[in-house]
């Protein structure tokens, strides 16, 4: 082996360190060119013409009791009250499993953290009191005890965790949804009474939980050497992405029924989340398949010569990169889903886009709508953005781009 | 029938082999019988069917014609076959091929947990023995990215390696490497023909040829122009061709 030929002392120097000061960086980046000092007097005044008005009807002008009256609607809908703790418990376990996750891989980002665990927070001082008030502020303490737990225990307890998130939305669902007659304690609770934004979650999480295997079968099915699986497979992705989401969802509520015999009913939930999990599914289908396509053969041909079987090749070699290569564009589908629930409202579901609009259509909150609109976007840009940023997180954790 | 002299069974027999891609006729009748510990190097111009030829012997090409035998297994469509071929002989690409979201160590052992079932101590062990044999023995925790092409071309070797095979592959291993690179490849290379592992090369390193090559074959337009000892090759070609390709490549 060559020796690389050791550099002379002198020869090794620091990389030059630019210091600026607050003067400096101003000059540099704001005020460089007189056309620049110009744009940024423009930022400036474009930036307190909108968040002058704005930031006074928040604080000043903006009767946000519309949110705080109805917040009970705006979150589980017309879920029975006296049935809510469940979804209090659920509201638990996910603070337990989401601190526990931050603790055990996500460790640092402690400012995102601090602004995840502030929401409930916030959310407790805004309202008026009640048993809500108590569940949130026991919520925060719970994720931060948890995270505190994943600290702790570090990646010794990984198995059991995912076992854990591969557990939850089911039980989730088990206990939103209940058991048994009237008198049980865990007494069924019909799909018709879930609401705001309990609904769009679920819709979400399942939608997400389903259409993504589905979607991977598809990509599958569409480079498939058979021909019936592959044309059956293009027939669909093609015939789904054709047609907007509110037509499938329609589709979904009126001729869903018409395929199934008589005896068997579908409420209309589960038929909503048939038609989000159909349209995505053919989105991440095509998805994975542009994944997959950028796989080079040798890939292939190497997996094949050391002895992997075709499922294996593509369990261990092949799908693993073509998903981490598309992680953005799958995570926006997912995005795209979470919005999208809001078009059950148009099927009558009442969602929380759907419940907000019930809301302020009642006589005592008329006029009402921007706060009410206001608090909605809120809570749907936080949610995305936090998709947004785990996606970030996981690539850099895969180390997408280096490897 | 007839008793045969005790002789052992040649471990590639080669009848005839023809390949198509559509219409271009890439394999024309190739014959070949490799023998167990031989050192055979394929050379010629690009688009001989060199490469093609290689990679039906394990079926990453299928021949249409013909037959081929690898350790008396024949390759047909039966993927049982397939697999068995598959299991005994490692290969070496031109690219490389290591599986990028995998390190060293887990591409070093993939195949040995999951095609043979071995437990995870044993194929780490075989994984750690096998790195060092190709000398990078600190390398088992980085990824594929991280390394020189050299260092990846030898870890590729371990890779193949590591299932223990019978025969082993090579297709071009040092066409994409950098002059200072290639060297530590050949040496790798070098010590394994001389364990006594029965390889096939396509390559156009002539050193490695003289060194450790039994035998050598010419390859244009998909078939065996001529073969024979390095010697042979080297000091007395016979067809035209060959010495014309020979001249090209060992005055460049």
């Amino acid at each position: 082996m060559i020796e690389a030929q050791a550099p002379r002392p002198q020869d090794v120097l620091p990389p030059p360190v630019e210091r600026y000061t607050i003067l400096g960086w101003m000059y540099r980046n704001l005020f460089s060119s007189w056309f620049n000092a110009l744009l940024t007097f423009a930022a400036v005044a474009l930036v307190y013409a909108i968040g002058k008005p704005l930031l006074t009807w928040t604080f000043s002008q903006a009767r946000w009791e519309v949110v705080s009256v109805n917040i009970r609607l705006l979150m589980a809908g017309q879920y029975p009250v006296a049935e809510l703790w469940r979804v209090w418990l659920c509201v638990h376990l996910l603070a337990v499993l989401g601190g526990l996750s931050w603790g055990v891989w996500v460790r640092g980002y402690r400012l995102v953290g601090l602004i995840v665990l502030a929401a409930p927070l916030g959310l407790a001082a805004a309202l008026q009191g009640g048993p809500a008030r108590i569940h949130l502020v026991a919520a925060a303490i719970v994720a931060l005890v948890a995270y505190v737990l994943g600290r702790v225990a570090g990646r010794r307890i990984q198995r059991t965790l995912i076992t854990l998130w591969i557990v939850y939305l089911p039980l989730v669902l088990l206990i939103v949804n209940g058991i048994g007659r009237e008198t049980d304690p865990l007494r069924l609770v019909s799909s018709n009474l879930w609401g705001g934004l309990l609904l769009t979650l679920l819709l979400t999480a399942v939608g997400i939980l389903v259409s993504f295997p589905l979607g991977i079968l598809l990509a599958l099915g569409r480079r498939s050497q058979l021909p019936i699986i592959r044309w059956s497979s293009i027939a669909y992705i093609e015939l789904v992405r054709g047609v907007p989401l509110v037509t499938i969802l329609f589709m979904a509520q009126i001729m869903l029924p018409l395929f199934l015999p008589a005896e068997i009913k579908i409420d209309r939930v589960v038929r909503a989340m048939v038609g989000i999990i159909l349209f995505t599914a053919a989105y991440q289908a095509e998805n994975i398949r542009g994944g997959l396509q950028a796989i080079p053969p040798g890939q292939f041909d190497a997996a094949k010569a050391i002895g992997l079987s075709g499922i294996q090749s593509m369990v261990l070699i092949i799908m693993p990169q073509a998903l981490r290569n598309v992680i953005p564009v799958l995570v926006g589908q997912f995005i795209a889903l979470y919005k999208d629930t809001s078009l059950v409202a148009i099927v009558g579901l009442l969602d929380l886009l759907g419940i907000a609009k019930s809301i302020v259509s009642q006589p005592q909150f008329i006029g009402l709508q921007r706060e009410a609109y206001l608090f909605v976007t809120l809570i749907y840009w936080f949610l995305s953005y936090f998709m947004a940023h785990l996606s970030q997180r996981l690539e850099v954790a895969l180390g997408v781009g280096e490897r | 029938m007839a008793v045969e002299t005790p002789r052992a069974a040649p471990m590639i027999v080669c009848r005839d082999v023809h390949k198509w891609y559509g219409h271009f006729h890439a394999l024309r009748g190739v014959d070949m019988e490799v023998n167990k510990g031989e050192v055979i190097v394929i050379f010629g111009p690009s688009g001989s069917g060199k490469s093609t030829f290689i990679r039906t012997l394990n079926r990453l090409e299928e021949h249409q014609r013909g037959q081929i035998l690898v350790d008396g297994v024949e390759l047909s469509n039966d993927v049982r076959n397939i697999e068995r071929v598959r299991m005994e002989t490692g290969m070496v690409f031109q690219q490389f091929n290591l599986f990028p979201h995998l390190t060293v160590m887990q591409n070093v052992t993939l195949a040995p947990l999951w095609v043979r079932h071995w437990p995870k101590a044993r194929a780490e062990k075989t994984a750690v023995e096998l790195l060092a044999r190709v000398g990078i023995p600190e390398q088992a925790d980085k990824y594929p990215g991280q390394l020189s092409g050299g260092q990846q071309q030898r870890v590729a070797i371990a890779r193949a390696l590591a299932m223990q095979p019978k025969i082993m592959l090579f297709d071009e291993p040092t066409s994409a490497l950098d002059p200072e690179m290639i060297k530590e490849v050949l040496e790798s290379m070098i010590a394994l023909a001389k364990s006594g592992m029965t390889m096939l090369v396509v390559t156009h390193e002539m050193g490695f040829a003289r060194a450790v090559a039994d035998r050598m074959y010419f390859f244009d337009e998909g078939v065996i122009v001529e073969s024979g000892t390095p010697k042979e090759i080297f000091e007395a070609p016979k067809e035209a061709r060959t010495r014309l390709f020979l001249s090209q490549i060992l005055t460049h």
